[in-house]
């Protein structure tokens, strides 16, 4: 059971946190060099899972994938099988609940950029595509990993959300954290401390690699001013 | 050899820059004026000369396209990059200018070597190794090449930069201060290096300064600009030695600049006496074309006035005041005097010559100064 739920986990964690690596960059790009008037609500935006409850953000994305809207509608016709309390709705839940955790430290280090070195790319007649590829990515390396770690992580741990559009379906939508609030309904002290043990020594572990690493990767022994 | 050789361009075509464009400042900026020049730069330096916040680097700028200006027309020779008539603004990229900006900007994840390749990805492989190989090494950078920027000195790094720039044949090149923080030595070989490189390429190259060493290192054109305009232009010699502007005199070392009223011509002596304004001290100047109605200053540098601790007596010199020591200071190899006649006068010395004097503060001395010595400065504009 405890396997079940955590090979799920993982494959959840995994699968998020990719789609905000490909989903969060470009975001983060626009954020960190866009002028538009507009740009503050799209930051707010962003933020916003950081501080809403999980119940809330779970109770609408709930509601935008349920049967009766016209994405849940659509989804169902499609796969023949309705988006909420699936694998699938949790990944669109949980994909947003860790958008700022994927997205601030890659727009923090995309900004920390010197402005000059894009304009040397583009005056040696680099394409903005070639500046990106060449100059801003390299750079902003440690904030793109930072991101995608600490969206893993988040999703690891993540409850609220799961419980709102997941429910609590064995291998499906039954996650770590979701486990030991079951073993704890059913007074199984042991067996959640085990699990919640598990959780723990996961989430630390990557952490720990993650600060571990910063300090040695190569990207950071560049060392520039 | 062979490779080499099919590595040198045809002399490239020789293009003029030509640039009319205007361009007020943001209202965030401190500055309360307008970029407003016109001029041509053909091939070969041209010494963009003002002191800092004139509007030099928003120039460059805006030739680069980093900036895009109110109005005007910018081309090289035939080939237009803004024009705010037709509506032209070609990005920064596509302008083939080469543009070293005061921070270098190498970038500091590549070795020397890739950034010198860096504007060469559209070369077929054995022809961009080739001009990278040249450039290096007219630059004295090969051994650098396997090098980060953070791993080679100052000075390295600004030939590596230059060296950057340069690889990708730019129609014009703009450098904004870029030998300002090296010393004499360095700084002197890099510009031998570069006029080398230059007399190849025959491009306009626009230098950007404010140290007047540099413009009569490189100067064969200078253009000074003040608050956003052009207030000076041609020779160093021309423009320095004789400058007609306050700004331009002030930047050529005129340590001392009064405010003068002017009092009586001496056409048959070729001089003129002008009043020290709100003094009774009076100097002989050299017979000039002003306009009385309009402000006048004279300027004279602080090393061709003489002090001498008796009255001086049987000297051609008209110029000579009696006057208090406010202060000495020793700056460097120089001493520096500022010697109260009714107005302060700055005067540069010798320790050699402070010991034989005696200076000493509150002394009194003679100062003599030469009529030619007083330049005449009336803004034309």
């Amino acid at each position: 059971m405890i396997l079940q739920a955590l090979t799920l986990t993982l494959r959840l964690a995994v699968t998020v946190s990719f789609i905000l690596l490909i989903v969060g960059v470009p975001l983060a790009y626009w954020l960190a060099y866009s002028r538009k008037q507009w740009k503050f609500f799209v930051e707010a935006l962003v933020s916003l899972p950081i501080v809403l409850p999980p119940t809330v953000l779970g109770f609408y994305v709930l509601v935008a994938i349920g049967p009766l809207s016209p994405v849940g509608r659509w989804y169902q016709a499609i796969a023949g099988h309705p988006l909420a309390f699936t694998f699938e709705g949790l990944v669109i839940g949980s994909v947003l609940y860790s958008l700022p955790f994927a997205v601030q430290p890659m727009a923090t280090s995309f900004a920390s950029i010197d402005r000059k070195l894009l304009d040397a790319s583009a005056l040696l007649g680099a394409s903005g595509w070639r500046t990106f590829c060449r100059i801003v990515l390299p750079l902003g390396l440690p904030g793109v990993l930072t991101g995608f770690v600490l969206s893993f992580a988040h999703t690891l741990g993540e409850f609220g959300v799961v419980l709102m559009i997941g429910g609590n379906i064995p291998g499906a939508t039954r996650t770590i954290s979701i486990l030991i609030f079951d073993q704890v309904e059913a007074l199984d002290y042991a067996a959640a401390n085990r699990t919640a043990l598990l959780l723990l020594a996961l989430c630390f572990a990557m952490l720990a690699a993650l600060y571990g690493l910063r300090k040695r990767a190569p990207w950071n022994v560049w060392g520039w001013k | 050899m062979e490779m080499s050789e099919s590595a040198t361009p045809a002399p490239a075509p020789k293009d003029d820059l030509s640039v009319r464009i205007r361009k007020s400042f943001s209202r965030e900026s401190a500055s309360p004026f307008a970029l407003d020049v016109d001029f041509t730069a053909a091939a070969g330096f041209t010494i963009l000369f003002g002191a800092s916040g004139a509007g030099k680097t928003t120039l460059l700028d805006c030739i680069a396209g980093l900036e895009t200006p109110d109005a005007g027309r910018i081309a090289i020779g035939p080939a237009v990059v803004f024009d705010s008539g037709s509506g032209v603004n070609v990005p920064p990229n596509r302008r083939s200018v080469g543009y070293l900006q005061q921070s270098l900007a190498l970038f500091p994840h590549m070795t020397v070597g890739q950034n010198v390749r860096y504007g060469l990805d559209r070369l077929a492989s054995a022809e961009r190794e080739a001009r990278c190989r040249q450039v290096l090494e007219a630059f004295r950078i090969s051994a650098m090449a396997e090098r980060r920027p953070a791993e080679i000195s100052g000075g390295e790094r600004q030939r590596a930069a230059l060296a950057r720039t340069l690889v990708t044949r730019p129609r014009v090149l703009l450098l904004d201060e870029p030998l300002t923080a090296l010393d004499a030595v360095t700084k002197s070989q890099i510009l031998d290096d570069l006029r080398a490189w230059n007399k190849q390429q025959q491009i306009p190259v626009l230098y950007v300064t404010h140290q007047r060493e540099e413009v009569f290192a490189l100067g064969e054109n200078i253009i000074a600009i003040d608050a956003g305009r052009i207030v000076a232009r041609g020779s160093p010699h021309e423009v320095l030695q004789r400058p007609q502007s306050e700004t331009v005199a002030q930047l050529a070392g005129f340590e001392n600049i009064f405010d003068c009223a002017f009092v009586a011509a001496h056409p048959e002596q070729g001089t003129m006496t002008c009043n020290v304004v709100g003094t009774n001290l009076n100097l002989e100047a050299p017979l000039s074309r002003i306009d009385g109605s309009r402000p006048l200053r004279i300027g004279i540098r602080a090393g061709d006035i003489l002090l001498a601790s008796q009255p001086p007596q049987g000297l051609s010199a008209r110029n000579i005041f009696a006057g208090a020591i406010a202060s000495l200071q020793q700056r460097d190899v120089m001493v520096v005097a500022r010697v109260n006649c009714g107005a302060e006068f700055e005067v540069h010395l010798t320790p050699a010559a402070r010991e034989s004097l005696h200076l000493q503060l509150g002394g009194t001395v003679w100062l003599v100064v030469k009529t030619y010595s007083c330049q005449v400065l009336q803004d034309s504009w």
